[in-house]
């Protein structure tokens, strides 16, 4: 390729395709390098398409895009060995536009989707294409090496959206390889139902969806959760493992995922399924704490390689790459017309981040991966210590109920410390408030 | 039983493996150092791999890699304390698809 970029961007995930979207709106001449046969083909994630940003770019998009469901029910559970007590949620209000902005999604569809969007405007995408390296010359990246004949590709600017897996972000001298207690395996099984039978046991109408989260012993004591979203005539299950946690216990993820669905709770949900792929993905949990370079000359950080998900209950990932990828555009635009592509040029992407949602949320919910990984008891002995508090609560029998309850209060005291349960109940309010 | 009541029919991680697209290159994408490999004692790729793509074979003293059923997922390169993976992804087009995702 002889011709030169305005800007070069590596992955077509929601950052990279959102950073294409504006600058060829505003005119540049972009191109898009994606590894896999199509975009999408390669990428997985939980389920949950967070889009604010997108119905910005895109009004009303879920009227033409392959979104699933929207979600109106929401359930958090906590698990014992073989029991379950749940916070249940139903908003009505989210069935109206714009749906609370949360919509269930199929990667290997919905990232078709948005590519091709940028690709209507103007971007050129090219597929089954590997960037291997970056073009430096002087300090300043040039442009990338892309594993083809004749595949060195130069540019203005280049913005790296390669996801998790950031080995050219590495290659930049941008961040160090992750350390894995910040590192999460996510691994996902679709399991295919009727659309009516996914309705009635999830106790949904046409078009609402639900997202059910699993913690304490979901798998089976170590630190980690389980999840089960509703698609259309599908189920997302998966669980997430801090990738520290698998290897300090010697566990094996196709393992976990299957206990996990075993769970009596869990195994009668998912009654009639049958499954039609399985799959991992990594999610970068580090935050704001482990935050890399953002920019240098001529490169932009953006998404899962720039660390930009939100590690709390809510899981936010897709929302901010895409607003990452606003703020690279803007950023490129700017630098466009000043005609430098410095890094202090480039570092008003990092006072944009700074000023949005993306920052504030990152900073605010900053140590919450670590304050998990401090208190294992989340995932044994509390969950076991309360469901068997209140199951003996909840017991009848022929005992006084005083009598039952100071009974039931010494086994849970045996069970459970009670300052250090509190002290750590009190750890954990970072997660909500 | 009414089919919607059945109970979730488990499948055998090959099986699972089975349902997946991977179009197979020739070359391996997931170079050890072996060196470095012998001398590990944790192993950790023996069992943090979703598809148990690493395996130890008694006879020849090593570990074996059958990279054709890699996820690309990258935990294996984070989770190998000693660095010995070269971790490269696959050529463009090649190793796994994904049909939901
Ligand atoms: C199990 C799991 C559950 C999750 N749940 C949720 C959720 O419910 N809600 C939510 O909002 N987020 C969730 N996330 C996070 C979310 O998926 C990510 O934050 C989001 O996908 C990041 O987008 P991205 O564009 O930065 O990266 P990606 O989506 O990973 O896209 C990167 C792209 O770059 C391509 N690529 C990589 N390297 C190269 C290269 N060298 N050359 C060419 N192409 C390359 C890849 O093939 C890919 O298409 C979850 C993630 C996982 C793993
Ligand atoms: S790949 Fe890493 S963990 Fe596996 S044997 Fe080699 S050095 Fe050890
Ligand atoms: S990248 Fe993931 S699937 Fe591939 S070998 Fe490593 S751990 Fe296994």
């Amino acid at each position: 390729m002889t011709e030169k970029f305005d800007c070069i961007i590596i992955g077509a995930g929601p950052s990279g395709v959102a950073t294409a979207y504006n600058l060829v709106n505003a005119g540049l001449n972009v191109v898009i390098f994606e590894r896999g046969e199509t975009p999408g083909s390669k990428n997985m994630f939980g389920g949950i398409l967070y889009s604010t940003i997108l119905n910005r770019l895109i009004p009303e998009f879920w009227k033409e895009a392959p979104v699933e469901r929207h979600i109106t029910r929401k359930r958090y559970s906590l698990l014992s060995k073989d029991s379950e007590i749940a916070f249940d949620l139903n908003f009505n209000a989210f069935n109206k536009p714009p749906y609370n902005n949360s919509f269930t999604v199929l990667r290997a569809k919905f990232d078709k989707w948005f590519a091709k969007k940028a690709e209507d405007a103007g971007a050129l995408i090219i597929t089954e294409a590997v960037v291997d390296d970056f073009i430096t010359d002087d300090g300043k990246i040039q442009g990338v090496k892309v594993r083809m004949e004749e595949g060195a590709v130069y540019g203005d600017v280049v913005v790296c959206a390669e996801g998790a897996n950031s080995l050219l972000a590495e290659k930049a001298g941008m961040k160090k390889k992750p350390d894995p207690g910040i590192m999460i395996m996510g691994v996902k099984e679709i399991i295919s139902l009727p659309e009516e039978i996914i309705n009635d046991r999830f106790c949904l109408e046409d078009g609402q969806g639900c997202a059910f989260e699993f913690f304490g012993e979901a798998l089976g004591g170590v630190t980690g959760s389980g999840f089960i979203y509703t698609n259309k005539d599908t189920l997302s299950v998966g669980i997430g493992c801090p990738i520290a946690v698998l290897r300090n216990n010697r566990l094996k993820p196709n393992e976990l995922i299957e206990g996990f669905k075993r769970h009596p709770s869990v195994h009668n949900l998912l009654r009639g399924g049958k499954i039609e792929e399985f799959s991992a993905h990594m999610i970068p949990e580090g935050g704001y704490n482990v935050m890399p370079e953002l920019t240098k000359d001529g490169l932009i950080l953006v998404g899962d390689c720039a660390g930009l998900l939100n590690p709390s209950l809510y899981k936010e990932g897709t929302n901010m790459a895409m607003a990452s990828g606003v703020f690279a555009a803007e950023t490129i635009i700017e630098a466009r017309e000043k005609g430098d592509f410095s890094k202090a040029a480039l570092n008003s992407y990092v006072k944009r981040l700074k000023e949005s949602f993306v920052f504030k949320d990152l900073k605010r919910y900053k140590d919450v991966p670590e304050i998990l990984h401090s208190l294992p008891g989340l995932f044994k002995e509390y969950p076991e210590g309360i469901i068997e508090l209140l199951q003996g609560y909840f017991t009848i029998s022929e005992k006084s109920k005083d009598e039952n309850r100071k009974e039931i209060m010494r086994t849970f005291k045996d069970k459970v410390s009670l300052w250090k349960f509190l002290i750590d109940m009190y750890k954990t309010r970072r997660f909500f408030r | 039983m009414e089919e919607h009541l059945k109970p979730l029919g488990e499948k055998t991680l090959p099986e699972k493996l089975f349902l997946l697209r991977f179009k197979v290159d020739k070359d391996n994408h997931l170079i050890l150092n072996k060196d470095v490999c012998w001398e590990c004692d944790e192993r950790v790729c023996l069992f943090i791999c979703p598809s148990e793509v690493y395996r130890w074979d008694e006879g020849r003293k090593e570990v074996i890699v059958s990279y054709e059923g890699c996820l690309e997922c990258g935990s294996c390169r984070i989770a190998c304390k000693e660095g010995a993976i070269d971790w490269r992804n696959p050529r463009g087009g090649f190793g796994v698809s994904y049909k939901f995702g």
